[in-house]
């Protein structure tokens, strides 16, 4: 399956019209959600090229989310290392603190291009959530979060945070009260409230279009590192970074750079408490091709099928599928996934907020523990990017909490 | 002579002027043992087709009533195999009433497409209703189903366009499913003129039996809706009174012959 550098260098890696990404991805929905999937497909392929509707979407990544983010020398961490140079792309520094707005914004705009009213999302860390009621204030939309009842607990400022924005956070309990269920309910909110409602979906997962619009709303960032690579080290880097839950910042990192065979691409996944255990968020690393919330991809589930409960110390993470591009990168060898344990990125969390100054989220820990190996392993002249793509404070009480400090 | 049960027991009903009342129930829901039982009841309230569900344990098309009786079945220790297994055990005592499995895609492709159907059919399903699997994503399920003679049944909506009902009139077979509602299973609104409208417009692009369900919650709905429709599936009303016996699973069979036998007498004064 594997294809051969030239074969990678010449690949579209666009999608087919039936949104497939090779054998992955695609359109495995009810027939009541699929009127809905065709019009969002339809007012997209005709708002991607037009100049009002970029011009906007640029203007507001621009002027409220604060683009370009700078792409930042960790000289320190790198010299204690003692390997490769490592540059973080700051998205953590982008209004709301994290990628995510970039998508949201996006979205929320072809919302109001498609004359929706309300929008929903679902969120497992809180920070699509929060991207999304934030560009719902801003643009006067009614905005419902659903969010996983486990989530809330664990991540309660930003719960709060919503709440403050004026959405409506919605606790899920069905199910494993994660993630997974909240995306459930939300195309559930979605398929009975087509009419004037837009769904913000807050990774690359789900049905088509929703895995190519929002790659093409975050790929902002690997056209950025595009550019500020060459003017900062004179060349593309050796090797991309990116932690994978659906797998938003990662492609939106990747997918400018995919023709370019000479730079070596990492995703990294959620270990959990490893590998060879069952709990973790790998699925690329252990799970296997099925179905779900509308793509094939790979994805965690038992002998029957039924999806699996999965675990990781990042909610960001705790999903047991992935966005199906990435499934198709996987097999065509252009992009190599790995996992990091939560040991690994707590370790990495604090190696990080210590040596750099910078507090990473627990998802980007994730990256950030796979480029200490990688760098390692590499040459003082050479380059890695690792995506920073969230900022921590919204973790320090989960951390806090995991070493026995009480905050309150 | 047509081929398949569910083809023959529709054929059956148009000449005696009756109309498909369609039962869903999920297997192993609220416990393996209460399934058998339960779908000998429903048959002798008057059920035509039994559509059972194949518990999934992301079912995104349903509602939180059928998400819950999904829930129950899989703690119950229902699998694939298992649902395969019940319908065994059903046609050891009923050779005649058709069986419909409804479901997700992942369960299936994780036990492997075609063993499944090979195996469902050996065991006396009739045909498959996979709720996210539409004509655009058929794969070597819909191969394998019709090898070994299963009906493939698809579903429309309200929002369904004529382009695309045309494309599943063609692949359904069996009946055509009409979600009657936008929105999840157990959604409370049901528009019966609206319902009218639409199954008289769909019969243009479909050539199979129109078969209504989603919102079907008494004997009034049902007669409504099978004056218009083929057939009336009742699902949501069903899976509810389950989870209220859920302590007393004995007395689930009785309980759905009562809820469903006022709607077969309802359907069956109409015309």
């Amino acid at each position: 399956m594997a294809l051969t550098e030239q074969e990678l260098r010449t690949l579209e890696y666009e999608p087919d019209t039936g949104g497939h990404f090779g054998d992955y991805g695609g359109r495995y929905v009810s027939e009541t959600l699929m009127a809905a999937l065709n019009e969002l497909d339809h007012s997209y392929q005709n708002l991607k090229n037009d100049p009002d509707f970029q011009r906007e979407f640029d203007a507001d990544l621009a002027s409220f989310v604060g683009r370009p983010s700078p792409l930042y020398h960790a000289g320190r961490w790198s010299k204690v290392i003692g390997g490769a140079q490592i540059y973080f792309k700051r998205e953590d520094l982008n209004h709301t603190g994290a990628h995510k707005v970039n998508n949201t914004i996006g979205q929320a705009l072809l919302a109001k291009y498609s004359g929706k009213p309300r929008v929903i999302a679902e969120t497992g860390a809180g920070q699509h959530g929060v991207a999304s009621a934030t560009v719902a204030a801003r643009l006067g939309l009614e905005c419902v979060v659903y969010m996983g009842a486990d989530d809330i607990e664990r991540q309660s400022p930003n719960v709060y945070r919503m709440k403050l924005l004026g959405a409506e956070v919605v606790s899920v309990e069905s199910g494993s009260r994660t993630l997974k269920d909240a995306l459930s309910e939300a195309m559930r909110d979605w398929v009975t409230n087509v009419d004037d409602t837009f769904y913000i979906i807050g990774t690359v997962a789900g049905p088509a279009p929703y895995p190519q619009l929002v790659r093409d709303f975050n790929a902002v960032v690997g056209r950025e590192v595009k550019w500020q690579s060459r003017e900062i080290f004179g060349k593309y880097p050796d090797a991309l970074v990116a932690c994978v839950g659906g797998g938003s910042n990662a492609i939106g990192l990747f997918y400018p750079f995919l023709r370019d065979a000479e730079v070596a691409i990492y995703g990294v996944e959620a270990a959990g408490r490893g590998l060879s255990t069952n709990e973790h968020a790998a699925p690329l690393c252990s799970g296997r091709p099925g179905v779900l919330h509308g793509a094939k991809t790979y994805l965690m589930d038992n002998s029957d099928g039924q999806i699996a409960h999965t675990h990781s110390v990042s909610a960001g993470l705790d999903y047991p599928g992935v966005g199906p591009e990435h499934a198709y990168l996987k097999d065509i060898g252009r992009a190599n996934y790995v996992g990091a344990t939560d040991d690994e990125a707590l370790a990495a969390f604090h190696e990080v907020s210590q040596i750099e100054g910078i507090i990473p989220a627990l998802e980007t820990a994730h990256a950030l523990a796979y480029t200490k190996t990688l760098a390692a392993s590499m040459r003082p002249n050479q380059t890695i990017v690792c995506n920073m793509s969230g900022r921590g404070d919204k973790d320090i009480f989960t951390v806090a909490k995991m070493e026995g400090i009480s905050l309150t | 002579m047509s081929n398949t049960r569910i083809q023959r027991r529709m054929e059956a009903l148009k000449a005696s002027g009756r109309k498909a009342l369609i039962p869903y129930i999920v297997a192993g829901d609220p416990t393996p043992t209460v399934t058998v039982p339960a779908m000998h009841a429903v048959v002798e309230a008057g059920a035509d087709i039994i559509e059972l569900g194949m518990p999934f344990s992301d079912p995104f098309a349903d509602g939180p009533v059928n998400q819950r009786g999904a829930e129950r079945a899989i703690n119950s220790g229902m699998t694939l195999a298992g649902v395969v297994t019940t319908v065994s055990e059903f046609r050891k005592d009923d050779n005649d009433t058709p069986i419909v499995l409804m479901g997700y895609l992942n369960p299936v492709i994780a036990m492997g497409e075609t063993i499944f159907c090979e195996a469902a059919a050996a065991a006396g399903v009739d045909g498959l209703l996979i709720v996210d699997m539409p004509p655009e994503e058929e794969g070597s399920l819909v191969q394998s189903a019709k090898m070994n003679g299963l009906d493939l049944i698809y579903l429309a909506a309200p929002t369904t366009t004529d382009e695309r009902l045309q494309t599943i009139g063609k692949a359904t077979s069996g009946y055509l499913y009409y979600v009657s509602l936008k929105g999840i299973t157990g959604s409370s609104k049901l528009d019966t003129s609206d319902v009218s409208q639409r199954v008289a417009y769909m019969r243009q692009h479909v050539s199979v039996p129109i078969c209504v369900g989603f919102g079907i919650r008494n004997a009034k709905d049902a007669a409504v809706i099978s004056s218009a429709a083929d057939g009336s599936i009742v699902g949501t009303v069903l899976v509810s009174q389950v989870e209220a016996l859920v302590d007393q699973p004995e007395k689930i069979p009785n309980a759905l012959k009562a809820i469903l036998e006022p709607m077969r007498q309802a359907m069956d004064t109409n015309g």
